[in-house]
């Protein structure tokens, strides 16, 4: 029976996480991912799941364990956030090239410097390069739901991939929302058991993680690369299976009011709950608006977004991270690369916003749609080089001046 | 008996190569041939050699085979030269050469 609850973020994806039962949980405590294994590691106390909770001494240690553990054929689980993201980063890379589906909750939070524990996703893009799928959530049921999905997701027999689980810091993590949760028993079917491919625990004597000279790396990759192409099928097959248990389908992406669109917006995470209110204004208003919320960051959806702005007048990307690449932001980056790719020569902009926890509220996102209308009804416009901007940032010192 | 492993070559496709680049079946080493690193030659003069076996154990690569309780001339596929053998030899019977 699915039950009706309110939780945090942190508490759902804990919860989450003692219905799953995972063997192994290693984890180091960091701002605000801390309550993950706090709480996790009190169903262990009490005896309600079987797991081995290793407390570590840094996260790259956490990623270490994790590695070893999956190795050994154990599922394994951990939670991190920002810097801690950015400390487990060299081990990121072993993990998915040793095609270990670790499952990582990330709680999104700014990455240093200058030191911010509030929530930006500058963290877990600077991770989009990492092999790893990442799915992003916009709620707490989000949160809950992607999670038990990750696990048959990266254990699929053409994945075998390690799965990031995003959620933003505070905005999801920390804010206590209604939540229906499944039984036990239906989460534990739901999951199986954790067959591993390779095991060096298994019957086989191997060894994991040899050196790889310039006859094997490329052929390595390429590997991972076929990995993440075919998660894509993946993660689609295992959103219909979990909304046949729950009513709540999950794709790559979630369109919002985009059948007859003009106007749209490509967004990550919690603002898609914001842009939703905007959304149901300006329709109130009349102006054709609409959403794509890209739910799997990695692999990217491409013909799912590209298919989505088929027929749009035109787009703004939201990027809640600063890639510092001087054209824009990663999502933006992906965005454009589609486009360019489906000879859509759609009219663009590209807004960075949220940055360190920035309040992104409904009108700035009206803001953005009523940006893009102007723009875009301007054909001079079209040609004008702006390849991004930021979104709210006090451009002069007038208080009450919109930029 | 060891089962010789199964190792990818370097004409097999990606898709012929085992996932996470894993090594299955163990002691493969021996197949990854790494004594062309060597950029110097230890040379066993076996009329010298008491066979006291102390070169043996101190070898880095296991490339001082025995045969029969004695020591057999070296396995270059592995040596890479480093000299252990020539400096605990208390005879004198290994001299270091310069790899041509």
């Amino acid at each position: 029976m699915n039950r009706k609850s309110c939780l945090s973020g942190n508490e759902a994806v804990a919860y989450a996480m003692k219905q799953i039962n995972p063997d192994v949980v290693p984890a180091f405590p960091i701002t605000p991912s801390t309550e993950i294994p706090m709480k996790f590691s009190s169903y262990v106390a009490d005896g309600l799941v079987d797991t081995e909770f290793v407390a570590v001494e840094s996260e790259h240690s956490a990623m270490s364990a994790c590695i070893g553990s999956q190795a050994a054929g154990a599922r394994t689980m951990s939670a991190t956030s920002a810097n801690g993201l950015a400390l487990m980063w060299e081990m990121l890379y072993i993990a998915s090239s040793f095609r270990l589906p670790i499952i990582l909750c990330c709680v999104n939070r700014a990455l240093s410097g200058p030191i911010n524990i509030n929530n930006d996703h500058g963290d877990s893009m600077g991770a989009r390069d990492a092999g790893w799928i990442q799915i992003y959530s916009e709620n707490n049921q989000e949160a809950y739901d992607n999670l038990i999905q990750a696990v048959r997701i990266g254990e699929h027999s053409e994945v075998q991939l390690p799965v990031m689980v995003c959620q933003d810091g505070f905005i999801t993590s920390h804010a206590v929302e209604n939540i229906e949760l499944l039984d036990d028993m239906t989460v534990k079917d739901f999951v199986g058991t954790y067959r591993p491919v390779n095991s060096l625990l298994g019957n086989e004597s191997i060894a994991m993680g040899p050196y790889e000279s310039a006859d094997f790396y490329i052929e390595h990759k390429r590997q991972q690369a076929e990995a993440i192409i075919n998660a894509v099928q993946v993660v689609a097959e295992i959103g219909t299976l979990y909304a046949e248990l729950t009513g709540r389908p999950y794709g790559l992406i979630e369109k919002v009011s985009m059948d007859d669109a003009d106007y749209a917006l490509v967004v990550i995470g919690s603002t898609a709950g914001t842009s939703r209110a905007a959304i149901r204004i300006l329709r109130a208003e009349g102006i054709k608006v609409g959403m794509i919320k890209i739910r799997v960051y990695r692999p990217f959806p491409e013909a799912e977004v590209a298919a989505a702005l088929e027929g749009v007048t035109a787009a703004a990307v939201l990027d809640k991270a600063e890639g510092l690449s001087g054209t824009g932001g990663p999502l933006y980056a992906d965005v454009c690369t589609t486009l360019h790719r489906h000879r859509n020569n759609l009219f663009t902009r590209n807004f960075v916003y949220g940055l360190g926890g920035r309040d992104v509220k409904v009108s700035d996102i009206i803001y953005v749609f009523r940006e893009i209308a102007r723009e875009s009804a301007d054909p001079g416009n079209m040609q004008r080089m702006i390849p991004y901007r930021y979104l709210g940032v006090r451009e002069n010192t007038h208080p009450g001046e919109q930029t | 008996m060891k089962r010789k492993p199964a190792l990818p070559g370097p004409t097999d496709s990606w898709r012929e190569i085992t996932p996470g680049g894993t090594i299955r079946g163990g002691a493969s080493a021996v197949f990854f041939k790494t004594g062309d690193w060597r950029t110097w030659r230890p040379v066993w003069n076996q009329e010298a050699c008491r066979q006291c076996l102390l070169c043996f154990p101190v070898c880095p690569d296991s490339s001082i085979p025995l045969a029969e309780g004695k020591r057999t001339d070296f396995n270059f596929n592995h040596c890479k030269g480093c000299g252990i053998c020539a400096e605990i030899c208390p005879v004198h019977a290994i001299s270091m050469i310069k790899e041509r």
